[in-house]
This record gives C-alpha cells, structure tokens and sequence, in this order.
C-alpha cells in the first residue's frame, strides 16, 4: 500500500559504545512502495478545510435549524452566559455558534469513542496475530475491503498493521476538531457544521478499521448473506446454569470467554449472554452465544438475578451497573481502562485469588485489563457464585407493588421523570386492588432509564415495579436474529448497482442506532418490515437491528427468519455492531465504485455527489441517543445520505432542513450540458425528525428519491411514497408535483389522481439531468 | 394530574428541562390567548398528531380545535397524520405540514405562510409531546424574534411566550372552553 507517512532511517555512518555501523536503513512498520494502481483523487487524508466547499453546497441547501436545549452556555468562567436571541456571551459567541459548537463536541466524543474502540482493538489484535495478518472481509467476494478508508484516506489496507496510518490519521484530526470547541476559536456556525461533517466522516473511517479488523482477525462472518441465526430476548437464556453477562462494545473479553470455555471443555455448562454490541460481536463469534436484547434491556435484565458474573467492556454501559450487580450478589469485572468503575487494578494478579476475592463477597469485582485473564477469572468465578446465588433477584413480589402502591404520594414525579410520559402514577394505582395489567402495559414503552425511581421522593422501585408486573411477557421473549453478517459482497453491489442508481428499487433504509424509541422497539421492525415487503434493501445495526429481531408475524417468526439477508430488494441485512454501520456507507459507496467506476481513492467529493444525486439510501436512527449516533449521522450527511430520527431525535439540537417552497434551492448542474437544471426537492431534509412513525415511513420513502431517478424508477419510488401517504394521512400528497418530472414519471395505477394535481399546480415537464453539483465534473460547457 | 402546588405549576412539566433566564408568562386568564388572537395581524394554529389520541369531554382534542380554529377564523397547520381527521369532521381550512417544517419556516422572516399573504406574527401549539414542543418553541424563542408564541397544551412550556401553567384535564379544559367562548365575543 502507499502510506500517508513511511518511517525510514538511513544511517551512512555511527559509531558508539555498542560498535559500528555503516550503511543502515531500517523502514518502521510499513512496506514501501506502491501497489494501488488508481489514481489518487484531490483529496487523499483531506484536512478540516479540504472538504468545506462541499460542506457548504449541503448546508446552502439544507440549513440547520437550531432548537437550543440551553439558553446558556456554561464552558468557562466568564459564564453563564445568556445566549438568548440575539445576544452573545462573553467570548462573542452567538446561540447559532453555541448550538453548533455543541453540535461538533457531541460528534467529537462520538467519534473519539469509535477511534478509541478501534485503537484498543487494532493494537490487541496485532499482538494476538500479528501486524502482517491479512485484511480479508470476504475472501473473493470482496475486493474493496475498505470502501471508506480508501475514499477518505486514499490508502488500501492490507494488514492490521497497514491500519494504524489511517487510524493515526483519524485520531490526529479528532484532536484538531475538538480544539476548534474551545474558547475563542471558531465563531462561525456554517464552518461548526462543516466540522461536524468531517468528524462524521472521520468517525466512519474508525468505525470502518474497528470492524475489519475484528472481522478479519476474529473470524465474524464474512459478508455472509447466510449469516447464522442466533438467539435473542430475555427468555432465551438456561437460568439452570451459570451464566455470564457482557455488556458494551469491544469484544475481546467475550471472544476470550467463549475460548476459554471452548478451551476447557465448558462451553455447554455455561451460558455467555450479551447486551448491546458486544452481544452482537459476541455472536458474530459464536452464534451459540445469546442476545439479550439493546440498552433498555440492562436493568431489567441484571435485576431479574439470572446473571452470576457481569463483565463490562465499554460505551453505553449504565453508570450504576456496579450498584445493580451488588443488588443481586453478582461480581462485575471491567475490563477497559475507558471504564474502570472505581475498582482496584488486578490485572496483575493471580486468576485464583481475585477469583477467590469475588466468590468469598471480599471484593465487588475487579479492574482487569488482560481480556484473557478477565475471561478466566469471569469463568471460574461464575461456576463458583452461582451456586451460592442462586439466582438472587433484586424484583419486589406482588404485595411489595401493592405496598408500593399504598405508600405512593401520588406527586407524579416519576411521570415527570419519564423521557416517555408514561403514566406511572396511575398505572400504579390500580395495583391497589392487585391489578397489575395497566403496569405491564407500561413495558413495552419503557426504555429502562430508571429515571422513575430515581425522581421517587420515597424510593419506590417503580422500573421494577413495572418489569415485575410483566414478568409473564418477559419470559416469552424469544426471538431469533442473523448475526451481524459485516460487508456487502462486491458481486451483490454489481447485482443491485443498476436498479438502485436508476431507481428500480425503490431505496437503502437502513435502521440504526440505539434503543431511546418514543413507543416501543417494535416500531422499529414493523418500518422494516413494511420496507423490506415493499421490495426495498433493509439494511440494519446496532440496538436498532436487535429491536428488529424481537418482533413476530402471525407464524411466529422474527423478520430474520422471513426475509433473506441478502443486499437485495426484499432483503434484511443485519451488518453487525455500531462499528458495523461502516458497511452501509461501504455499500453506498461501492456502488459509486464498483457499479458506476468512479475513482474511489482520495476522492471524496465526487462519490458523495455521486451518492447524493443518484444513490436512494435513507438511514433511520428512530431511537438514536448517544454522541456515536450524533457522530454516525454526520458521516452519512457528508455522504449525502438523509438521516431520520423519531422525536427524541430533536434533543440533538439542530435538523438539517431542505426548502421544497423554495425552488432555487435545487437545482443541479447537468453534467452532459453545464445547464443548471431544477431537479425538484430530491432528497428534501438531510436531517429530519418525525413525530411519529407513520410521518417517518412517508418521510422515508420519499427521502429514497433522487435526481438521476430513471422515468420507471421514479414512478416506482412515487407510487411508494404516494401510497404510504394515502394510507396514513388519507389523501395523495400535496407536494407531488415537485417529484414529477415528465409525465412518464407518474406511476401508471395513480395516473387520474396525480395528473388532477399536476393540473391544479401548474406543473410544467423538465429535464431529466446528468446531476451533479460540481461544476468541475461537467463535460461540456453550456454554451460550448 | 394530581394537585400541585402553586410553585410547581409553573415549573418545566419534563422535570429536568430547565429553561432561562427567559421564560413564558403564564396564562392565569384564559381570555388573555383570545385576546392575542384578536390582537394579531396573523394567526396560526399548529397541531400536533396527539390531538387525535388526547381525550376531552366533547370528544377527542382535534374536535375543540376544529371549534377554536372556526371561532377565530384561524388557518390550521396540522401534523401530516392527522389531516385527515380534520378532512373527515369537514373542516377544509388546514393545511399539513411537519412539524420541523413548519417552525423552520417560522424562523424565516422571508417566509409569507401558508397562503403566500405574508409573514405570522402569533403561532399558537397544540397537540404536542412535552418534549417535542419544548425544543420547538426554544427553536422559535431563539430564532424567530418577532412572533410571539402559544403553548394550549395542559403543561408549562417555558420557551413559549405565554403558556398555561401546570393543570389538571378539567381546568385545562374549562380554559380551552373559555378560549373559544371569549372569541365569540364580538
């Protein structure tokens, strides 16, 4: 590969106390020379700079719209200051500049924690299996092992050695962005969000060389459309033997568990369960280990007893978790150094005595930084703790949620504790005369913060108190999922190349990120559900794709068990882990490459113009809470891939909102002309929220239209998005005409109606462009 | 809602969405929203989809706002998935548009409304999660100095410019029908 720096010493001459050399040259860690024959686009490693002129084509035409969720920034000690309207602190900064300087310190933790991950799991896997151990995510059927890091960084990895130069460059422009949020650096709320856009982009690159990497050391399916089927759901679980609990995201411990398991001949005595993406990776490892479920399903799950060991790694870990294992007798090892939970550093001690420490109650867990040491001791220790356990749970009974109720002040506190509202009070209530129905109706919506208990001026356990009362449904949840399959082939981007880029199949919905839903998980699978039976690629992630999997039809199958996953219309394609998200801007841009033979290295700009005026992808991040999300977001939004988030999604401060009422707003270049050409609002929004799912479905499907649409995939991509809102809102959509390009675009079926509303707007035919919006990729001049 | 004390109605409803230091007066006189409606050069009415879920005396929400939007002659800005519960009980006025949308082009002093007849200067909401309508109204409080806006949900909403305190469904109710009988008063 060509690197971005080749340490090379060349020594004519040393004398020392050791001897003498003469002629030495020593190369450090790469081999020198180049073996990428493509050549290298304008921006290979770009700087903060090098992509702004992008950035503000996206942001002219899809202006942020800032809903602070401070009026006052407190950063340093000339504040608070009050940022109301149009007031400025005392740095000068105005509101728009805070809202977006949050905005970029949110991505920058986001992606600092994607790199973090990806440094911690680069350098454990170049120790295990050494710096020359090939990169390979899908043998033959992958030739562009990586899509991002070559677009961004213009390199091609080889090894897990070969991918420390894009790592070294990913972390050395965190640091430059996240200085850009200190005091009296940058002002300019435009030049904020093109900082956000390169962090997105930086943070796409980590999540790209954490997830090749474990791909290609740890054996994870390889871009394998026939994943296995794994377990998942609190029921799934033999609560008759010891079982073992990780929870987070970096693998390595419970990959080590599963060895030592294997190793000792212990693997069928002990259950290995998960909780978050470690769970995923953990069965992308082994698919006979199980999920339990996303975020949410932490306290409910450590309270519920049956866990004897709980191992954390780290993100997205709760901050009590160590408080809850004590509630049920069960040691916490933690095994990152990002998360060290107060706990004294055994890593150095012997496996026996901090087992020996744990199972006697001396200790509460252990710091041990060794993945293989923490997977023994988390072993031995579970075989020694359950018995004494015995499943201890921390849930009340029934008559303590009648006491509960008796004893309840009814200060609706915890309601007004509730990120969902949820009438706890009341539902409370009627537990008074032992009815615990309108509790356990509760469950489904509750996303397990606690807050409830917390806000409780009595110390009600109310999430208890509700998880208790569905005990019963608890015990049902027993779902299968594909595990996280990672890349899409090269031979599936060239099958659905075509169809995508001319519209015949319909659109990419990828349903991502984390588990903060308005009204449930299940959402989330019936969107893609209805997506993948409407011949779109569902492509799926993270808690999102977990979420999905726990969900039946009337056969009492999950959706993995329905629909193939394959990258095909019709299709639902868990890639994995959030580190996993990689794959689907990958697939984006391989398209780009693979199908469309654009340049790919080191030209960033072209491909997501590319993308945006020709690739329908649309990512639904409907529960999204984390700074990664935030951070995954704003990669796709570089990309010109439209993110929707459900209404907690608002919190991020800000949207990205397109103008259809103001046509100058979309106009492209026609590449074959240089004429500016009005293309109609296709995508709308680049970041939007819906209220509901039903406005996010339409949103959707009317998101997946772009410029380059063929007549016959245009009217394919409408008859969706027209039918979608009939069905929820009643009536064909008001704005229908500014999708309409000629009159061959109207979808046959729905010709009469659409045809009415051309007539009553005024609507006129226009061109179908070659679009762009780089002027420096027209052919021919206009005029010419 | 349980009742609260006179400090807690006028505190945020979502107990840690602290806002300030500027915050809504509150509505101690229902007459004081049919007045800002009679007052204003123009009136808009934003609805959210709960107004389809929330249950009132006379029905579900929307059928109020039907006739608070007849009493005032106000246009209607409706979430998409609700239009047609309007359509349905013949109410024409109301036009459907995200909620984003809407307030972003609130926040467009350029922005001539829905009938292209100029700018709004008195948004009134309706209809809203908590938390959907606190970001929106910190949204228009920042950023869209000259409108003023309404909170007609049952909670304090801080960013809005006047909005009912804290209160129980029947007095919330009895203000909402206060509203409308007040803008029948010529």
């Amino acid at each position: 590969m060509s690197s971005e720096r080749n340490v090379r010493i060349k020594i004519g001459e040393l004398k020392s106390d050791i001897g003498f050399l003469k002629n030495l040259e020593v190369s450090i860690g790469k081999v020198i020379g180049e073996e990428w024959a493509e050549e290298a686009g304008p921006t290979q490693f770009p700087s903060i700079v090098d992509l702004r002129e992008w950035d503000f084509k996206l942001l002219q035409r899809y202006k942020p719209f800032y809903m602070p969720f401070c009026d006052v920034c407190c950063l340093c000690t000339f504040g608070k200051c009050d940022l109301t309207g149009d007031k400025r602190g005392a740095c000068g900064l105005n509101m728009a500049g805070q809202q977006s300087r949050i905005v970029l310190l949110a991505c920058c933790i986001g992606a600092a924690t994607h790199a973090s991950h990806a440094r911690h799991l680069v350098e454990h896997l170049i120790e295990k299996f050494g710096r020359g151990h090939p990169v390979d995510v899908g043998g033959l059927n992958v030739e562009v092992e990586a899509p991002i890091t070559r677009l961004v960084c213009g390199v091609k990895p080889k090894t897990l050695g070969d991918l420390e130069d894009a790592l070294n460059y990913v972390e050395r422009e965190i640091v430059r962005l996240l200085s850009a949020t200190h005091t009296g650096q940058e002002e300019n709320n435009l030049d904020f969000e093109s900082k956000v856009f390169h962090v997105g982009m930086i943070d796409h690159v980590a999540m790209e060389i954490a997830d090749i990497a474990q791909i290609s050391a740890l054996g994870f399916p390889k871009a394998d459309p026939e994943a296995p089927l794994a377990e998942i759901g609190l029921g799934v679980v033999d609560s008759s033997k010891p079982v073992i609990l990780v929870i987070g995201h970096n693998v390595p411990p419970a990959a080590e568990i599963v060895n030592y398991l294997m190793e000792n001949g212990l693997y069928g005595g002990v259950e290995v369960t998960g909780l978050c993406c470690t769970a995923h990776d953990v069965t992308r490892y082994n698919p006979k280990a199980k999920i339990i479920g996303p975020i949410s399903w932490q306290l409910r799950f450590i309270r519920s007893g049956v866990a004897d060991v709980i191992v954390v790694d780290e993100q997205c870990i709760r901050a009590d978790t160590l408080i809850e294992a004590q509630k049920i007798k069960a040691p916490v090892i933690a095994t990152s150094d990002v998360n060290c939970l107060g706990m004294p550093n055994r890593t150095k001690d012997e496996v026996d005595k901090i087992v020996e420490d744990m199972v006697s109650g001396k200790e509460s867990g252990a710091l041990i930084l060794d993945p293989s040491k923490a997977a023994e001791v988390a072993v031995k220790t579970a075989l020694l703790v359950a018995p004494k356990r015995m499943k201890f749970k921390a849930l009340p009974d029934i008559n303590d949620i009648i006491e509960g109720a008796r004893k309840c002040r009814k200060c609706d506190d915890c309601r007004r504790a509730c990120p969902n509202d949820l009438p706890i009070r009341e539902a409370l209530a009627q537990a008074l005369n032992g009815r615990l129905d309108a509790l356990a109706s509760l469950y489904d919506e509750c996303i397990g913060c606690a807050r409830c208990e917390s806000a409780c001026p009595i110390n009600l356990p109310l999430h208890s108190f509700i998880v208790k009362a569905a005990e019963r449904r608890l015990k049902e949840e027993k779902y299968r999922i594909r595990v996280g399959r990672g890349a899409i082939q090269d031979v599936e981007i060239r099958n659905v190349g075509s169809p995508i880029v001319l519209g015949e199949i319909p659109g990419v919905v990828a349903f991502v990120g984390c588990a903060n839903y308005p009204r449930g998980g299940a959402e989330v699978a019936e969107m893609a559900v209805e997506f993948a039976k409407r011949r779109y690629i569902v492509v799926s992630s993270g808690c999102a794709a977990m979420s999905i999997a726990m969900y039946k039809d009337e056969e009492g199958k999950s959706p993995y068990e329905v629909f193939p996953g394959a990258f095909d219309a019709g299709g639902i394609v868990n890639v994995g882990s959030c580190v996993s998200n990689s794959h689907i801007a990958g697939a984006a841009i391989k398209i780009a490459s693979i199908f469309a033979r654009r340049r790919l290295r080191g030209n960033y700009e072209e491909i997501a113009d590319y993308i945006l005026n020709r690739v329908g992808a649309v990512g639904v991040a409907w529960g999204a809470m984390s700074q990664k999300a935030a951070a995954i977001a704003s990669g796709f939004w570089r990309l010109g891939v439209p993110v929707v988030v459900g209404p907690h999604g608002l919190k991020y401060r800000r949207m990205l909102l397109g103008r259809k009422d103001r046509s100058e707003d979309w106009y492209v270049y026609d590449a074959r002309t240089g004429e500016k050409v009005y293309v109609g609002p296709a995508p709308e929004h680049l970041f939007y929220a819906a209220e509901t799912k039903e406005e996010a479905m339409v949103m959707i499907a009317k998101l997946c239209m772009r410029p380059n649409d063929t007549t016959k995939g245009r009217a394919i991509k409408l008859s969706h998005y027209i039918d979608l809102h009939k069905r929820f809102f009643g009536a064909v959509p008001d704005d229908v005409h500014l999708f309409v390009r000629t009159l061959a675009d109207v979808p046959l079926t729905m010709r009469d109606e659409v045809v009415k509303i051309l007539e009553e707007k005024g609507w006129k035919e226009n061109i179908i462009p070659d679009p762009t919006l780089l002027p420096r990729l027209v052919r021919r001049k206009a005029g010419e | 809602m349980s009742d609260m004390s006179a400090a807690r109605q006028i505190e945020p409803w979502q107990t840690a969405e602290i806002p300030g230091p500027k915050k809504a007066l509150i509505i101690s006189n229902p007459q004081i929203v049919s007045a800002l409606i009679k007052r204003s050069r123009k009136p808009l009415l934003v609805v959210g989809h709960r107004a389809a879920e929330i249950k009132i005396s006379e029905g579900l929400l929307v059928d109020y706002i039907i006739h608070l939007a007849e009493a005032a002659n106000l246009p209607v800005a409706s979430a998409p998935s609700i239009q047609s519960e309007f359509i349905k009980r013949g109410f024409a006025k109301v036009a459907s548009m995200p909620l984003v949308d809407v307030a972003n082009r609130l926040t467009d002093p350029s922005w001539m409304g829905l009938d292209g007849g100029g700018q709004y200067d008195l948004a009134l909401f309706i209809g809203f999660k908590y938390y959907v309508s606190w970001l929106i109204l910190s949204g228009l409080k920042h950023f869209s100095p000259t409108l003023k806006t309404v909170s007609l949900d049952m909670y304090y909403q801080p960013h809005a410019s006047w909005s009912f305190p804290n209160i129980s469904q029947d007095e919330w109710e009895k203000n909402l029908k206060v509203i409308v009988e007040s803008l029948k008063v010529k």
